[in-house]
Formats: C-alpha cells, sequence, structure tokens
C-alpha cells in the first residue's frame, strides 16, 4: 500500500532498544512520529494519562494485537488494533470516543514498516471518528517479540436506546449474521509462512461503530445481543451464548454467507468456515418483529451488503448449537478446540 | 465452487436417499475406509437419513489415527535434538505421544513448524544450512508422491540437512487385515477416492474376489457418498462382488502413473505398525536404500523403545468398525480434543473426533 503521508526523517533506519529507553531516542521518535500524526487536544498535552469528561454511562474495553504477519492482505496490525477496539465497544452498544494505544516493538522493526502501521492507524482512527488520547512505547530485544504487538484500550458512551445483554434473549429471537464469514482468517492464513497459497482474499477488517449506531438508532433494545466473531469464529460466540442463556441456537448452513473463493480456501485447508476468525463482522441476536425491516437496512450499509439471518433461539435443545446442514440433515455445532489446524490430505 | 455445489445438491440427495430406502431389504454393513469420508458423512448428517438396517463402520483411513505412539515418540525426540527443525501437517502436532505431545514440545522451545507441503521443508533446508530439517512425512497413499518428491528434488539440488520421518501406510493390506479378522463384520466398502485418484483401482479386484465383498470407490461429497452407498447397496441385494468406480471424475483404473514411479523410485514396502490394530505385514513405506541418506531413522540412529499404546483408548476398536466411539466410556469424559486419550479424537480426519464435534449423540448417555 503507498503510504498516504510523508515519512517523516527519523536517525535511525531501524527501531532500536534505545527507542525504548525513555530518553532522548524515545523522545525523538514520538516527537516527530507518534504525537505529530495522531495530534488532538487531550494527546497534545502530553502528560502521563489524558483527563476528561464523560457524561452518562460508560463501557470500557481492551485488547491485544499480536497478528502474525503483521502486515497482510487487506491491512496490518495498526488498523486492526483500532478497528477492534472499536468494535467491541460498539458490541456493548457503546459509541466509542477515546483509546488509549501501547506499542511492544521487537528491535529491528523498520522506521518504514512502523511508520506505514501508524498511517494504518491514523486512517483508521478517522474513519471510527475516535481520538487516541494516551498510549506507551516499549522495545524489546531481537527474538523477544514478534516484529510489534499493539494494546490498546477505549472507552464509549453507551447509546441511550441500548440495552445489550444475553439475559435479554428469548426463544424465537433471529440471529442475523452481518455479512460474509471466515474472510479475515484465510485472508491471514494464505500469507502464513509454510502455507501461503495464491488468492485475492483480502481481510475485511473495519470498524463498525457507524453501522451499529445506526441500527440502535432504529430499533433500540429489540436488538438484544452483539458480538464480533472474531478468534474462535461464529461457532464459538453462538456456543457462549446458548451456554449462557440456556436456550438452543439453531443455524440454517445453507443461509449463512461465505465468499467463494473462501469457502474453497476451507475446504482445501480442512477448515470449517464457523470457527475460522472474523474482523469487520458481528452476530446479532433481535426480536423476530423487527428481523427483516433491520436486515433490509443493514443490507444498504457499507458493512452489511451480504448480510442474512441465519437461524434462530428455541428452547429445544437448551445450551446447544444446532445446524441443519444444506442436505437436510442436522449436526451439532461445538466450541473450537485448540486453534484449527490445516489437515494433512 | 461449482464442482462442490453440484454434490452437495438437496434435491439429488434426496432422489438417491429414496432409491436407498427403497432397494434396501436386508441388514447391511457398510465400511467408508477414509475419515474424510467419515467426517462429511457426520457433518452433513447422513447417518440419521440412511435406513435403520444399514450400519456405516468407520475405517482406518485416517493416517494421523493409525500413526503408532512410538512414532510419534520417534518425532519428539527428534524435535528435542539441537539444531533441528521438525516440520509436520498441522494434524500431527496434537497427538499424544507416550509422554507428550508436539505440540507441547514446541512449547518447550523445540522448532515445530506446521507446513502445508514437504517441499516448503526442502525450501527451508536450502534457507537454514546450519539446521537439520526434517519433514514428519505421515499419510496413505495420497500425501506418498508429494513426500517422495521432495526427496528427489533435496538429492538433485545437493541438500543434505533435510531428511524425512517415514510413517506411511498403505490401504490394500488394511482392508486385507480387516477382512480376515475373525470379529469381521463388513458387508461392502467404500473405497477412498483420494487414494485411488494415486494408486488407481487394479489392488481392489483380487480383494473383491477373495473376500466376496463389494468395494466401490467413492467421493467425499454428499452426494458422492450417497451414490457409492447406493451402489454397494445394489451389488449386496443382488449377491455380486465387484469393484465399481463412483468417483469417475478423478479415478481412473490405472491411478496417477507418474505419481507411482515417483514413489517406486523413492520408497520401498515394509511391514508396518498401526495404532490400535497391530503390525500388518507389507503395509507400509520407507526411504528405500538408495535415498538412504534422507532417512532421519537411519541418519539419527534412532532407537526409541517401543511403547504401549494407551489402554483406556479403544481406537483399535473403533477403527476395526468393532465400536463406535460413543460406545467408549471415555468419549467425551475423560477423552476430548483439548485432553485427548488417542488419535482418533484430534485427527481432522479421526471417528471420534467427528462424532465429538458433530453428530447430535454427544455422549453416551445424551440424545438430542
Amino acid at each position: 500500500m503507498e503510504l498516504q503521508c510523508p515519512m517523516p526523517k527519523f536517525d535511525f533506519d531501524v527501531i532500536t532498544l534505545g527507542h525504548g529507553s525513555g530518553g532522548l531516542l524515545t523522545h525523538k521518535l514520538l516527537q516527530s512520529g507518534v504525537f505529530d500524526i495522531f495530534k488532538n487536544e487531550l494527546l497534545n498535552q502530553q502528560h502521563d494519562g489524558a483527563s476528561f469528561s464523560l457524561n452518562g454511562r460508560v463501557a470500557f474495553s481492551t485488547d491485544s494485537y499480536v497478528i502474525t504477519p503483521a502486515f497482510f492482505p487487506g491491512g496490518n496490525i495498526g488498523e486492526l488494533a483500532i478497528n477492534g477496539t472499536v468494535n467491541d465497544l460498539a458490541m456493548c452498544g457503546a459509541i466509542p470516543q477515546y483509546l488509549s494505544l501501547s506499542f511492544i516493538i521487537e528491535e529491528g522493526l523498520t522506521m518504514k514498516e512502523f511508520w506505514e502501521i501508524l498511517v494504518h492507524i491514523k486512517e483508521a482512527t478517522q474513519k471510527a471518528k475516535i481520538k487516541i488520547v494516551t498510549g506507551d512505547t516499549k522495545v524489546v530485544e531481537k527474538g523477544k517479540g514478534d516484529k510489534i504487538f499493539i494494546n490498546t484500550s477505549g472507552v464509549g458512551l453507551i447509546h441511550p436506546k441500548a440495552n445489550i445483554h444475553h439475559n435479554n434473549i428469548r426463544p424465537g429471537d433471529k440471529i442475523i449474521i452481518s455479512g460474509n464469514i471466515a474472510t479475515h482468517g484465510i485472508a491471514i492464513m494464505s500469507v502464513r509462512k509454510g502455507l501461503e497459497f495464491e488468492t485475492t482474499i483480502e481481510s475485511d477488517t473495519t470498524n463498525l461503530n457507524h453501522t451499529i449506531e445506526k441500527l440502535l438508532d432504529r430499533f433500540g433494545n429489540d436488538i438484544k445481543f452483539l458480538r464480533d466473531p472474531t478468534r474462535g469464529g461464529v461457532a464459538s460466540v453462538l456456543n457462549e451464548i446458548a451456554e449462557l442463556t440456556s436456550l438452543g441456537f439453531e443455524l440454517d448452513q445453507k443461509s449463512i454467507p461465505v465468499d467463494e473463493q473462501v469457502e474453497g480456501a476451507c475446504e482445501m485447508l480442512g477448515l470449517d468456515p464457523l470457527y475460522v476468525a472474523n474482523e469487520g463482522l458481528f452476530v446479532a441476536v433481535v426480536a423476530k418483529e423487527i428481523a427483516d425491516e433491520l436486515l433490509s437496512l443493514l443490507r444498504y450499509d457499507e458493512n452489511g451488503a451480504t448480510a442474512a439471518i441465519i437461524g434462530e433461539v428455541n428452547t429445544e435443545h437448551p445450551g446447544k448449537v444446532l445446524m441443519k446442514s444444506r442436505i437436510g440433515g442436522r449436526r451439532v455445532v461445538n466450541y473450537l478446540t485448540g486453534e484449527q489446524l490445516p489437515r494433512i490430505c | 465452487m461449482k464442482y462442490l455445489s453440484e454434490y452437495r445438491d438437496p434435491e439429488l440427495v434426496k432422489q438417491y436417499l429414496d432409491q436407498i430406502h427403497h432397494i434396501t431389504t436386508k441388514p447391511w454393513k457398510l465400511m467408508e475406509i477414509c475419515g474424510g469420508q467419515t467426517h462429511s458423512l457426520v457433518k452433513n448428517g447422513i447417518l440419521d437419513m440412511l435406513p435403520d438396517k444399514i450400519t456405516m463402520i468407520h475405517g482406518p483411513g485416517c493416517p494421523v489415527c493409525v500413526t503408532p505412539v512410538s512414532i510419534i515418540d520417534e518425532a519428539i525426540y527428534l524435535a528435542q535434538q539441537p539444531h533441528v527443525i521438525i516440520c509436520s501437517f498441522g494434524d500431527m502436532l496434537r497427538v499424544p505421544g507416550s509422554k507428550k505431545s508436539l505440540l507441547e514440545v514446541k512449547a518447550e522451545g523445540a522448532d515445530v513448524r506446521i507446513l502445508y507441503s514437504p517441499l516448503e521443508a526442502v525450501k527451508l533446508a536450502k534457507e537454514n544450512p546450519g539446521k537439520e530439517v526434517i519433514f514428519f512425512a505421515v499419510g496413505f497413499e495420497t500425501t506418498a508422491p508429494a513426500n517422495a518428491l521432495s526427496i528427489i528434488q533435496a538429492d538433485k539440488s545437493g541438500v543434505s540437512n533435510y531428511s524425512i520421518l517415514a510413517s506411511h501406510v498403505l490401504v490394500p493390506p488394511a482392508m486385507e487385515a480387516l477382512l480376515s479378522d475373525e470379529e469381521n463384520q463388513i458387508d461392502a466398502f467404500l473405497a477412498a477416492g483420494h487414494v485411488c485418484t494415486i494408486m488407481g483401482m487394479e489392488e481392489y479386484y483380487p480383494i473383491a474376489e477373495k473376500y466376496k465383498t463389494p468395494i466401490v470407490v467413492t467421493g467425499f461429497e454428499p452426494v458422492d457418498l450417497l451414490q457409492g452407498i447406493l451402489m454397494a447397496l445394489e451389488q449386496l441385494e443382488h449377491g455380486e462382488y465387484k469393484v465399481e468406480n463412483q468417483y469417475t471424475r478423478y479415478v481412473q483404473r490405472e491411478g496417477n502413473r507418474l505419481a507411482i514411479e515417483t514413489m517406486q523410485e523413492v520408497f520401498s514396502v515394509s511391514d508396518r505398525m498401526w495404532r490400535g490394530i497391530g503390525t500388518i505385514p507389507q503395509s507400509g513405506f520407507e526411504v528405500n536404500h538408495r535415498y538412504k541418506h534422507y532417512n532421519a531413522r537411519l541418519k539419527f540412529k534412532l532407537d526409541i523403545p517401543v511403547a504401549e499404546e494407551n489402554k483406556d483408548c479403544i481406537s483399535g476398536d473403533i477403527m476395526k468398525g468393532l465400536k463406535k466411539p460413543f460406545q467408549c466410556p471415555n468419549f467425551g469424559t475423560f477423552c476430548k480434543p483439548e485432553h485427548p486419550l488417542g488419535a482418533p479424537m484430534v485427527s481432522s480426519e479421526g471417528a471420534c473426533a467427528a462424532y465429538y464435534h458433530y453428530s447430535s449423540v454427544n455422549t453416551p448417555e445424551e440424545t438430542l
């Protein structure tokens, strides 16, 4: 990807241990890089933390990003770190406001790579309309990290109409997915060392907060539950809710949207798309009365073109997720155990 | 994905099911050889759609499941040696050896890598001249040609820091071992489509004739499986025992000559121990004398004591088709994918994993 901001002149081509020392090099890196690119009235104070007021109920979330490789088709670890926490807040029914941003960098990361990550972070914050207000940078010795790890934490104001809680889920509610499943996981898999295969599949990482806000404006507490099915995929999220609510979740395989190329890659690698990680995707459990209307609205949204109702909640098999297969059989959809590993033949 | 959706067509599935129900007059036991077929049967809910008279027995065609504890111990020993990178297909990592699994030694610091192709391992050897790169070559006749090719490539390009730990098993000797077992209950076989894509069908004619057992080479999608089952039932109901080919879009009678010649160049047939079943004569491949420098067993002078299989695991009975996974007292209780007693619970083709992940019969007591 072409860098959109000109890279400032740094004294070094690569990040060294000195850049995390807290001394002059750290100061220079922050002044000519981080502070400048993310500037806003709170960050500009350059204090130990940010101070601000928030009126109303607040959601608070944190996540760490250790993805390998850090650069992948469709994005890099930087935008993932912003979108991930923004989306976690949105799933709580919140409108994200402020984020912290912490780097743990392995020495040897090139300044060019670091800058590219910063640029992607900046673009993601602009798109999500949030501000980075505090942060940290540490550097670890070569071999003690994997290029770069990022932690972001964030706060958001709960939408006045939102009441997201699994306790609100009732039998008859519909399960909606906002788009094609498994795309992100397969995009990453396609560039993993030793597993590379040629594909045009790109990660669909994006911020979902504006989409969620729009849905909450319109449907309020008829949206019972929201979750972004990242690691563990859709199957794991649904198993968690089934267990928490002691209700049954029944899926219809033929209505679950999967991109053809992604499905082909899953077949080849022996992976079940229901367990593959997603980004830029959410599962919603909504009252059946509004399901069709919500779906039509969602399909006009940039993040919902292939959204679908994929199943419903029942009392038939408490705590379990079942799926009607494409050919009419029925099977249990269980938790993912460990990491999905490519099969042998 | 048109080539797949056609074979998952609900209308076609219904037509085949109707014919199967119509034709079946007696109880029959059919064994699908390959674990991929088992998973497709369970994952698509086909087992519950078949007539009650039909029993599907899940065969030994899961390479990970039949790899004995001793060979996993060999791989673990190699992984723990200095300057060694051991490469494996992903499935093997979670399978328990006598003490630990490759995933555990990886966590302890061993350099264990998941690869999708042995040719990647040769590349890795070229990139790391100071290391010994070993590929854990597990599989049936399907993975053997690529593993053989990796040795030929290494040999041609003078890569001497590459070797393989071969755990190759062959399908026809296993079928014969099952049929000649006094507890045998198999009326007909669905042979494994992928294996036959490589090997062809010639080896099956004498088996069908000797044991008077129909063999239908079958694919993996719902329509493939139902068509294969129907073809086998038609033979059984008419008292026939022929070798037939359902998977005609890939399998030719003579197989893939180039792949077979590549295997023959590098491997020789040897006796092989099968996990849970025991030693079956002439049922595996070992690296031959000409390429002995690429045999990790010789290169590292392996002499690992033969470890006992876990007595609580009934994988032998499962793979011989004598028991179903949920008939094991440990299924879903002491044996789960996160802490398996045996390989069938962790391999993506293992029968126990199929029942655990997909079947509506999740624990022995529980029926949904």
